[in-house]
């Protein structure tokens, strides 16, 4: 990279043109620092990110379809971020992320100069994985009403009543949706801490369940059961889920 | 102040006193010696006087209300209220007689009241426990029209204030972001930037304006939503597009303030800014036998996580509405598949609009 000539490279991402407009002026005063894209929305950003792996990322926070909290959960990476927002209500959990800065439009130039100290000292630096930080940033009793999942730089979104089951797999959980798998760089504990557990249910160690799509248990050897979903996949419930799906299933009569 | 101090009630209380005098005249002169002449001559005065002394009353009734007063302290004020005055009473009959002995023909009056007395004294303690007794009715009377009064003026200032603070709601975030717009434009185009303070200052003049008036032309209410849209279109640049059908004759319709321009804000907040490739935002007025249709039309994006879809702007439009025209105003939310359609139906007041 450009770290011989002691230059960073900087992402802009906000969906309102005279925002990005701003700071790319606060930048000018720094050529060290090189815009190396302006996006005007989330998946713009997840491919920029992925395109031109920056050192220092710009980000808004309230833009269509991908929030900037969703973009840094997807690029899962250790680039140092300084949110950009008009809302004083997210500095918190912006905080919870680790970002580095939190910006309040208007912004101005004395507190641009600070977030962008600090981003430089935190440039290269390692930070704890973005993906678990953005499940813990989640505010209290709220579930995830969709998912966020990347695959190379393409980025789908699966409301969570789509979601069929999701299944563990070492660092990553396949999430079954419409037929299709997608991975998501997750654990299965860190998925269903998010989830309503109304609604989705752990059935076994590396499994977890729609409510919606079961349609039937059958017994399966000596200790455990299988789940048949709506669509005919089999799914191994353990003793432990049985107990909770059966519960759950219960309380819905 | 004395309650019975108005000019009906003393009347009233008055009144109330000649049946009593009338069967104490009877009294007095049916029994013993004294004459029907010498027991009016007699009680007339006396209770004419009496009746006015009576009103003092009021204090031992104000000093102990029933609520709040136990039942000896109770007794015991109005027992040794009543025998003082009382003894006045017979005191003053006495005089009273005195004084009418001098008239010829009630010359054997003092010897006639005399036997009387006992009978007297038990009238007096009578007559000031009655109108004990009517104090505390007026005094009871009084504190619950008091209380209703209260109650009502509570309401009213409750609503009003509630009605002016959504009037006057600027949502905080359209300012920040509107201010970092024209923080870009000072050195992109500063032209641009001027003329963006003045929008937003002649949008913020406007509300803040329009929380004082309950109701004003339809025009007017179109005016601020033209700056408010035109602020958004700075912002948004492309991705905010509008269409307006305005019925010209709708214009003059009277309608209450901010009435279209929180649910515009809505299509802006939760239906253009969450579409990455922007919407169009319809807005339309037209009036029709005796009635206002006012339709607000957006594009908005299905999967938008925002829970606040229908936030508050809504709620509040539906509650000024139902505060000025009860049952006779009627909204209409329709989420179709990509669509975000409000509709208002009020009726179409005209007239000049008053302050």
């Amino acid at each position: 990279m450009s770290s011989t000539r002691k230059r960073f490279g900087a992402l802009i991402v906000d969906d309102e043109d005279l925002a990005r407009v701003v700071i790319r002026e606060l930048l000018c005063a720094h050529p060290e620092i090189e815009i190396l894209a302006e996006c005007a929305n989330g998946f713009e950003a997840v491919k920029a990110v992925a395109d031109h792996k920056p050192d220092l990322i710009f980000l808004d926070v309230q833009m269509p379809k991908l929030t900037g909290f969703d973009v840094l959960e997807l690029i899962g990476t250790d680039v140092p971020v300084i949110f950009v927002t008009a809302y004083d209500q997210y500095a918190m959990r912006a905080f919870d992320v680790h970002a580095v800065d939190y910006l309040l439009k208007p912004v101005g130039k004395e507190r641009f100069e600070a977030a962008l100290e600090r981003a430089k000292s935190r440039i290269g630096e390692k930070m704890p994985a973005a993906y678990e930080l953005a499940a813990t940033a989640r505010p209290p009793q709220q579930f995830l009403e969709r998912l966020v999942v990347k695959d190379g730089t393409k980025v789908t979104l699966i409301p969570v009543a789509k979601l069929d089951y999701a299944e563990a797999q070492d660092d990553y959980v396949a999430l079954a949706s419409q037929g299709k798998k997608h991975l998501k760089q997750q654990t299965i504990a860190g998925l269903e801490a998010c989830l309503d557990p109304n609604a989705f249910v752990r059935i076994h160690r590396s499994y977890i369940v729609n409510l919606e799509r079961v349609a039937r248990i059958e017994p399966y050897g000596k200790d455990s059961r299988l789940a048949i979903l709506a669509d005919g996949t089999r799914l191994p419930v353990s003793k432990a889920g049985y107990g909770r799906l059966k519960s759950l299933l219960d309380e819905r009569k | 102040m004395h309650p019975l101090l108005t000019r009906a009630r003393f009347g009233l209380y008055l009144l109330a006193w000649v049946p009593l005098v009338a069967i104490l005249i009877y009294v007095l002169g049916a029994s013993g010696n004294m004459g029907w002449a010498e027991s009016a001559g007699l009680l007339f005065p006396l209770c004419g006087i009496y009746a006015a002394v009576c009103l003092a009353a009021w204090y031992p009734v104000k000093s102990a209300p029933l609520e709040t007063t136990s039942v000896p302290v109770l007794l015991s004020t109005h027992l040794v209220a009543a025998a003082l005055l009382t003894l006045l009473w017979i005191q003053l009959a006495k005089g009273l007689a005195y004084v009418l002995s001098r008239v010829p023909e009630f010359s054997k009056i003092q010897e006639h009241l005399a036997p009387q007395l006992p009978i007297l004294f038990g009238a007096g303690f009578l007559l000031y426990l009655l109108s004990v007794s009517y104090h505390y009715v007026i005094l009871s009377l009084e504190a619950s029209r008091e209380a209703e009064a209260r109650v009502m003026e509570t309401n009213v200032l409750a609503r009003e204030a509630e009605l002016k603070a959504l009037k006057a709601q600027v949502n905080p975030h359209f300012l920040f972001n509107s201010l970092n717009s024209i923080s870009a434009l000072t050195s992109v185009d500063p032209g641009k930037a001027r003329e963006m303070c003045i929008l937003l200052a002649d949008f913020l003049r406007m509300t803040l304006g329009l929380g004082e008036k309950n109701i004003i032309p339809l025009a007017e209410e179109l005016n601020l939503l033209d700056r408010f849209l035109a602020i958004e279109k700075v912002r948004f640049g492309a991705r905010l597009r509008v269409e307006e059908d305005i019925q010209e004759e709708s214009r003059a319709i009277l309608v209450p303030p901010l009435v279209l321009q929180p649910l515009v804000e809505n299509a802006v907040v939760h239906g253009i800014a969450n579409l990455t490739e922007g919407g169009c935002i319809k807005v339309s007025a037209q009036a029709q036998d005796g009635r206002l249709f006012l339709t607000v039309e957006n594009s908005f994006d299905p999967e938008a996580t925002s829970t606040r879809r229908n936030g508050m702007g809504l709620v509040n439009v539906r509650r000024r509405l139902e505060a000025r025209y009860g049952s006779e105003a009627n909204i209409q939310v329709n989420a179709a598949e990509d669509h975000f359609r409000v509709e208002l139906s009020l009726p179409a007041e005209t007239g000049d609009a008053p302050k």
